[in-house]
């Protein structure tokens, strides 16, 4: 075991995976020469050269359009968005090309990419730089959306994301790029659709995916200190969903919370809410709610920013309803 | 960047002769009977959807496929006749158009969704422009890969004026990609006409922003466009860069069946019926190659035959099976 930071484990993903497999490259602004805007492909350049690590002009949906045409034509591109916020430009090109290829095609051709890049608040950016797309590709079939919060998880989902024959949005996150975690030496895949259970409990299950894990797993410790014994599912693929792990817990507790970065309206939580109820009606003892940002563009200001966001403590004040119910 | 360099004047291509360019003929007229054979179907209500037809244009994908058969193309929603000048059949045409299974999309595309990876035929595709940018990641495949082979990515004049089509011409001279970029300038984006569309309207124009080669010419006459985008192809093969070329052409009908086209000023249509692609070619093979009326009456025999076999097949192939609905969202592992 490594303790190495997540763009570390990032960067081992692909260096791991395009070693075996040739029709591999990574795509995006500033990757290659610049090593990446946030250092995650830290590297590559040297190592794989200017076909493979190819920087890109500020043309999303440009080479969101190159990646999926290389796609279908046998290789396997990872398209980097600087951020998701940009990828919005590309919106057309991953839901209506690489979505929609091997349905159109009656098969023919199957879209083996992975769209990657940091997605959600990052601090202070305004409201154009800290958007949660994960409802906004998560609505699509042929489309997996596949998300991380610790060193392990990411490079084991990165790299089963980059071995899949469909198109992947991949989900990260500039704020945890820095943070380190145990990763083993041996090489690991974890397979897409699988959530996680971070922590068992008994009470209450409480659903998260992201770096909304770290603030979800405070909010579980301070509950402990209170007597009350949190399970927390880390979903890890909002697209598909591991409906087995999700439903077995709410079974055993009987209540669950949701909270997840970006808005209550029309978020993944409210799907997740709704396939709960439809399931697990008869053994719910207090309705599923849901803790989101606050229903407003993402103000600058950092006392506003904090409020905006699902934070420990409106964590914690809805589990206790859902308890004390 | 001022001015980008020219297109060589001659292609790799012999010029015709009868044989090929009876060949040729039967090709165009292969596509408008189809077509013709598709509009009667729309409106007893075999066809659904929205229905673009390529009648008048035929010489630009029976033109472009002379030298570029093995290559990879990629295409919009007036669709049908490139796909059947790339090598799809008249069959699969013709049951994809009426939703069967036996489509070359299974049912699951329809007409603006051709699909044929035997024939290197990557899709037509709905969203105006959205596939320019496609094409480049094919021939960024085909590059790396050092199959010699380009990228024929055809559109219309109304995807010239959309951003994913000006993206792609940057990316693909940026990284020399090989590939023939295809305006087929119908004259009309739906309704609107070219000039109230675009200030500029040589759409080829469009090129040299980003330093690529360039040609506008008339496409009516199958033997230019054969002639012209072999040269196109040769200059991409070769590892030139790319080619934007802007053909001349009209479509005969509306842009879809639901549009009878009464925009077009008076006696358009008539005038531009005079460069009727099939007539000139047919004339230039009775004038010039001695063809026989009896020849051409046996073309377009075989072309009715094989016309009418399409719609039979059509008619009698089954729906697709609806258990089969969820296998075409995910590719299975291994693909």
């Amino acid at each position: 075991m490594a303790m190495i930071q997540i763009r570390e484990a990032l960067r081992q993903a692909m260096q791991e995976e395009m070693r075996r497999d040739d029709s591999i490259f990574l795509m995006g602004e500033e990757v290659a020469h610049y090593n990446g805007a946030y250092k995650v492909s830290q590297g590559m350049l040297e190592e794989f050269g200017e076909d493979r690590v190819v920087d890109t002009p500020i043309a999303e949906g440009g080479f969101a359009g190159l990646g999926i045409g290389a796609a279908m034509a046998g290789m396997r591109p990872i398209i980097e968005f600087m951020t998701w916020n940009f990828s919005l430009v590309a919106y057309d090109q991953v839901v209506n090309s690489a979505a929609k290829i091997f349905q159109m095609s009656g098969g023919q051709y199957s879209v083996p990419i992975v769209f990657r890049g940091p997605n959600g608040l990052a601090e202070n950016l305004g409201s154009q730089h800290s958007t949660s797309v994960d409802s906004l590709f998560a609505h699509f079939p042929g489309l997996k959306v596949v998300t991380y919060a610790t060193a392990y998880d990411a490079k084991g989902l990165l790299k089963a994301a980059i071995r899949d024959p469909n198109p992947v949005v991949f989900l990260e996150s500039e704020l945890t790029y820095g943070i380190k975690g145990e990763v083993p030496d041996e090489e690991y895949v974890i397979p897409l659709g699988k959530a996680d259970i971070k922590r068992e409990g008994k009470d209450v299950t409480l659903i998260t995916w992201g770096k909304q894990l770290f603030v979800v797993q405070k909010a579980a410790e301070e509950l402990a200190a209170q007597g009350i014994d949190v399970e927390i599912i880390d979903l890890r693929s909002l697209r598909p969903l591991d409906h087995e792990t999700l439903f077995n817990s709410v079974a055993k507790t009987g209540r669950a919370v949701i909270s997840h970065e970006g808005f209550l309206y029309a978020g993944v939580g409210a799907e997740i809410a709704a396939r709960i109820q439809e399931a697990c009606f008869d053994v719910l003892d207090a309705p599923v709610l849901r803790v989101t940002n606050r229903d407003v563009p993402q103000p600058y200001s950092t006392n506003l920013e904090k409020l905006v966001m699902p934070s420990t403590d409106r964590i914690i004040d809805a589990v206790r309803q859902v308890v004390e119910r | 960047m001022t001015q980008s360099e020219s297109l060589p004047e001659k292609s790799s291509l012999e010029a015709v002769d009868a044989e090929s360019l009876s060949h040729l003929y039967r090709e165009m007229l292969l596509i408008r009977r189809v077509e013709e054979l598709a509009a009667k179907a729309y409106t007893q209500r075999k066809i659904l959807g929205f229905c673009h037809l390529y009648i008048g244009q035929e010489s630009v994908a029976v033109g472009a496929a002379a030298s570029t058969k093995d290559d990879y193309w990629i295409a919009a929603y007036r669709e049908h006749g490139q796909a059947m000048a790339k090598g799809v059949s008249a069959r699969a045409m013709m049951a994809e158009l009426f939703g069967k299974a036996t489509g070359c999309s299974n049912g699951q595309g329809g007409s603006m969704h051709i699909f044929s990876k035997e024939h290197k035929f990557m899709g037509g595709y709905g969203i105006v422009g959205g596939h320019v940018p496609l094409a480049n990641g094919i021939a960024w495949a085909a590059k790396q890969r050092k199959e010699g082979r380009v990228c024929v990515c055809f559109f219309g004049d109304g995807a010239a004026n959309q951003g994913a089509f000006f993206e792609a011409l940057c990316l693909a001279q940026l990284y020399k990609l090989p590939v023939v970029f295809i305006c087929e300038n119908n004259f009309y984006a739906m309704g609107t006409p070219l000039h109230r569309q675009s200030a500029v309207t040589d759409m080829s124009l469009r090129a040299l922003g980003v330093g690529m080669v360039r040609e506008q010419f008339e496409g009516f006459d199958v033997e230019v466009v054969r002639d012209r985008v072999a040269a196109a192809a040769d200059f991409a093969r070769a590892g030139n860069g790319p080619v934007l070329l802007e053909i001349v052409t009209y479509r005969h009908r509306g842009h879809s069946m639901s549009d009878p086209a009464k925009y077009r000023p008076d006696g358009e249509l008539d005038e531009k019926k005079k460069s009727d692609p099939i007539a000139i070619t047919r004339d230039r093979l009775t004038q010039d190659f001695g063809i026989s009326e009896e020849d051409l009456a046996a073309i377009a025999e075989s072309v009715e035959v094989e016309a009418k076999d399409s719609w039979d097949f059509a008619i009698e192939s089954p729906e697709p099976d609806p258990a089969k609905l969820y296998d075409f969202t995910y590719a299975p592992e291994g693909k």
